[in-house]
């Protein structure tokens, strides 16, 4: 059985609620909400009132003064800042008299004697809430015939975003996200008084992973992101809403592009998700898809090189490759790049032609049994009482995810419990945060459930269990056996999986989730030992991004015939038989799930890349050439089949189609098994126990592949506790020799003291020395000595 | 440059102390900085940034509103001069061209040795008395040419050290506050009862 949570707002409302308050806007009687900002009710009313600083996801600062409005008073009307004042019962609101059209347009006249009106050289412009205001709200004319300030233009207050600070009007939007959304209060307004400017601290860049959405909401044109700045006028975009498929969080975006080439994309405010923020790596990913190394039209191996060939001739050779091959002998890995549409075509392709070895993952995630625990949305994880982590760094991995929970924890309105072996983003908004080493955290979480205030909290209320793969170089059962440990404490939990990949949930759920255990590591093996004739690479890069980089290197070695769909010659796909061009986002129309469950749609918006096509029209021509022909030829077709063959999907292509928040897909939960906690690794000689975690910037190839974002990777170092440095004997920044029984590598020492002592944090996918040379898949947590040179 | 010294970080900690939040200290932490360098050092700010738990941008923040804290060096003796109304109609403006003639500096400058730094500055609240000057915000009142001169040979001198400190120096007695007095880490909307050193005594 099968339940569909459509998300539908409230619909049945018996009595007046006791929160709601009634107010007159213009004649006009309007029911709010006790509480709200009288700007608010006016915007749910439709009735607009002009406004810079005022944002609604942020807390209002009465900074800008143009959203003026007369309140009636006990001594008649008086002026207010309609952002700053609540709404109370009977309270009448006024935004369209003479007093408050003179207010506005004073307001406008001030602003603007300070701004340059550099308009037709000013990105902004076209789309600029400064010029439109002036225009709708303002005199028309300037009484100001002095001298404008000039400064010099722009700075880069970080890689990303410039700044030209004649333009800004200081309404506070900028800084207030940097301190109270991202946390990260790396701007500010400094030399306070007649020349106040946002400014950095002197050499240190406002390098938030969140900084775009600055730009986004910079009411003028003082903030101009690097890749977009000087490319295009508003008008000449065109767009369309999508969502953002880099990560599982699922943003809601725009999709903008001019003449036919990717330009911009822009967060959209959906309540459960993103609330309209992107983070910069989401955001600023667009140029890899107009990268000039994309692959346009499908090659051949020949020799140490590849050649050109055309579609019927490539798929031939793999139809007939699999048509020669011992039946059992596929193997298909990857799928998580792709919408669920082409996850849905594989999985019943490999069904068809009986395909038992497939997986979504490359070992880097956590087995799909995840999802047998009860499910949590986003919402839930924000309002439980208890939200508890075994997850690796939100902030590097899910980036907006991270804000949400920051936010609830901020606010007060969840208290976070975070086990890891490190200090994360969230370990200062944790209520409890304690530091277990790889292959502890099973006993870290029975230690905390003993710890009688500890058991107070979860008693408390509701519980979230956010869980993820933390570390690379630590089997993901232990994160598995720990999830299950705070289960059997607390049987009525839920659990929110942070898997990273965009749509790995997606793929997980219509059929690319391995069959009896015969998960990515077991195929490599496989592989390795000569038992896959032919190895289909949907978008999966196994050389960059297996840990055990044996492994990835001995499992396509040892494929006898491999097939890259990829939208770049990866890594893996330059190893290839055959490469087949895959359609990247933006050109493809269908629908993604991101870590909730939550289907959303994501469109095409330019037409793809040379001859190259979205991955299940792939499936279904190769089905044809196989038997198996599956009727499909539209995107329609797929969808009605897919509606029809997979539990849950029933109504969610047409909601989809006319929701921005999508709609989650609940299947029914089995009941959970119990799992045998694994046995705790004891230390061996090896000194230093490897935390081997993702940033947010890595060797990703929307990443190295997007200019603006390939140099932000902070490169492969080894960072250790500063005593422990002393005891290794290396100065801070110098080469140091990491090595296990496996292998050796040289890599950059730093310090920090918030890493524990007899820990080596390595983050993962980083340019220089690959620690993965030092990770085996059957180790279940990796240790590793280090010396100094 | 300059992050705050060993003994310096131990008042710091100190000054944390009194309040419930740490991130009130900074203006304090401010003017130890500007005590120990003669202005505030970009390092300084880092460091009271880590002290209080704010970015090194929001100190900046802070610091940058006031005219007082100096972010680069100036002398060792700052001098204001008064330019506004009543010092400027007693004779605040020849003050100034004396001062700069004596000096050889303009206004804004700094002395060769090290030793001056002239500024113009608003009323400084001492109008009965103009024209009036502040010399490390120490004032001398009705200020002639002769007066300025006597004054920049005593303290070129060194005559004058025990009551014009170098610049930075607010006060040359420490305030010191007893542990007990403080509120300790307590959020201000915590606190449900005075103080137990008040204890009874009606504060209001
Ligand atoms: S830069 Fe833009 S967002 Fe920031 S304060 Fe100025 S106008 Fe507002
Ligand atoms: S958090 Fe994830 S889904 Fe959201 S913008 Fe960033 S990469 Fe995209
Ligand atoms: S929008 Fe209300 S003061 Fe700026
Ligand atoms: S005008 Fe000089 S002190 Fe007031």
């Amino acid at each position: 059985m099968t339940t569909i949570d459509t998300n539908t707002e409230a619909a049945e409302m018996p009595e007046r609620d006791p929160n709601a308050v009634s107010i007159t806007i213009n004649g006009r009687t309007v029911e709010a909400q006790k509480g709200d900002l009288i700007i608010a009710a006016a915007d749910a009313a439709d009735e607009f009132i002009p406004r810079f600083c005022y944002h609604p996801r942020m807390s209002p600062v009465g900074m800008c003064r143009q959203c003026l409005v007369e309140v009636e008073g006990p001594r008649g009307p008086m002026m207010v800042v309609s952002c700053m004042t609540p709404v109370a019962e009977g309270q009448i609101v006024r935004t369209d008299t003479p007093q408050v059209k003179r207010a506005q347009e004073g307001m406008i006249e001030l602003l603007l004697a300070n701004h340059p009106l550099d308009c037709p050289v000013c990105d902004k412009g076209g789309e600029c809430p400064l010029q439109d205001q002036a225009f709708s709200h303002g005199a028309g004319e300037s009484r100001f015939v002095e001298e404008k300030r000039h400064y010099e233009k722009p700075i880069a207050i970080s890689e990303l975003v410039f700044l030209d600070r004649e333009r800004c009007i200081l309404c506070d939007r900028c800084t207030r996200f940097a301190d109270e959304v991202a946390g990260d209060p790396l701007i500010s307004f400094t030399q306070r008084g007649n020349n106040t400017q946002v400014m950095t601290f002197p050499d240190e860049p406002f390098a938030s992973y969140f900084s775009g959405n600055v730009v986004q909401i910079c009411p003028v044109g003082a903030l101009t992101a690097q890749p977009y700045r000087f490319k295009a006028r508003p008008w000449d975009l065109e767009q369309r809403e999508s969502t953002c498929t880099t990560c599982s969080v699922g943003c809601r975006t725009v999709v903008q592009s001019s003449r036919d080439e990717l330009l911009r994309y822009q967060g959209v405010d959906s309540d459960p998700v993103n609330w309209g923020w992107l983070c910069d790596r989401g955001r600023f990913n667009f140029q890899s898809v107009n990268s000039e190394d994309r692959l346009e039209s499908p090659q051949v191996k020949s020799g140490d090189s590849f050649e050109t060939t055309s579609w019927s001739a490539a798929l031939d050779t793999i139809s007939r490759t699999i048509r020669h091959a011992t039946p059992g002998s596929v193997a298909i890995l990857g799928g998580a790049r792709g919408t669920n549409e082409d996850a849905f075509m594989w999985a019943q392709l490999a069904d068809a032609m009986g395909v038992t070895m497939r997986d979504a993952q490359l070992d880097d995630g956590l087995p799909a049994s995840i999802f047998n625990y009860s499910q949590a949305t986003i919402d839930a994880a924000c309002k439980a009482a208890t939200v508890i982590l075994l997850a690796p760094d939100l902030k590097e991995e899910l980036p907006v995810l991270h804000i949400r929970l920051r936010d609830a924890a901020e606010k007060k309105k969840i208290r976070i419990i975070e086990i890891s072996a490190c200090e994360t983003g969230l370990t200062k908004h944790a209520w409890r945060s304690v530091r277990a080493e790889s292959g502890t955290s099973v006993t870290a979480v029975q230690q905390l459930m003993a710890d009688p205030v500890v058991a107070a909290q979860i008693a408390s209320g509701s519980v979230v269990v956010v869980a993820g793969r933390a570390n690379l170089a630590e089997g993901a059962e232990h994160t598995m056996a720990a999830v299950d440990a705070v289960i059997a404490a607390v049987p009525t939990a839920s659990v929110l999986p942070a898997l990273r990949r965009g749509n790995v949930r997606g793929a997980l759920t219509l059929g690319l989730a391995p069959q009896n255990g015969n998960d990515a590591v077991s195929i490599l093996e496989a592989s390795a030992n000569g038992h896959v004739e032919c190895l289909i690479l949907l978008g999966a890069d196994p050389m960059n991004d297996v840990a055990d980089a044996d492994l990835a290197r001995r499992g396509i070695a040892g494929a006898r015939f491999v097939v890259a769909i990829d939208t770049f010659l990866t890594q893996s796909a330059a190893h290839a038989d055959i490469v087949l061009p895959a359609s990247a986002y933006g050109e493809k129309d269908g629908t993604t799930m991101n870590l909730e469950g939550r289907v959303t749609n994501v469109v095409q918006k330019i037409t793809p890349r040379g001859t190259s096509r979205a991955d299940w029209m792939i499936a279904a021509e190769l089905g044809f050439l196989l038997g198996h022909d599956t009727d499909v030829t539209t995107l329609a077709d797929v969808q009605k089949l897919m509606a029809k063959k997979v539990a849950g999907f029933g109504t969610t292509t047409t909601a989809v189609a006319v929701k921005r928040d999508g709609v989650v897909v609940s299947i029914p939960t089995p009941t959970r098994t119990a799992f045998a906690a694994p046995t705790i690794a004891a230390r061996n000689s090896y000194e230093f126990r490897v935390d081997v975690s993702r940033k947010l910037y890595d060797r990703a190839v929307g990443t190295i592949t997007s200019p603006a974002l390939v140099n932000l990777a902070p490169g492969a170092s080894v960072t250790i506790h500063p005593l422990d440095l002393e005891r290794v004997g290396a100065a801070e920044g110098a080469n140091v020799r990491v090595s296990n029984n496996h292998s050796s590598i040289v890599l950059p020492v730093r310090s920090n003291e918030k890493v524990p002592r007899g820990t080596a944090v390595v983050p993962f996918n980083q340019p220089g020395a690959d620690i993965r040379e030092l990770v085996r898949h059957g180790d279940s947590v990796v240790d590793v000595r280090i010396e100094s040179m | 440059m300059a992050r705050l010294t060993e003994e310096n970080v131990r008042l710091a900690r100190e000054i944390i102390g009194r309040y419930p939040k740490p991130r009130s200290a900074t203006i304090p932490l401010l003017h130890l900085a500007q005590e120990q360098d003669g202005h505030i050092t970009n390092d300084a700010m880092a460091h009271i940034g880590e002290l209080v738990g704010a970015t090194s941008a929001e100190v900046y923040g802070t610091a940058s509103f006031y005219e007082m804290f100096k972010f680069e060096p100036v002398g060792k003796y700052l001098i204001n001069i008064c330019g506004t109304m009543s010092c400027a109609l007693m004779g605040g403006e020849e003050l100034m061209h004396h001062a700069e003639s004596r000096l050889g500096i303009h206004m804004g400058g700094t002395t060769s040795d090290g030793l001056f730094t002239l500024e113009k500055a608003e009323c400084q609240a001492a109008c009965t008395e103009a024209p009036c000057l502040q010399v490390n915000y120490r004032y001398r009142y009705r200020v002639t040419s002769e007066n300025f001169d006597t004054l920049i040979d005593q303290l070129q001198a060194g005559e004058l050290n025990s009551e014009i400190p170098a610049h930075g120096t607010v006060a040359s007695v420490r305030q010191h506050i007893p542990a007990d007095r403080g509120v300790g880490a307590v959020a201000p909307e915590d606190v449900t009862e005075g103080p137990a050193w008040l204890d009874g005594k009606a504060a209001l």
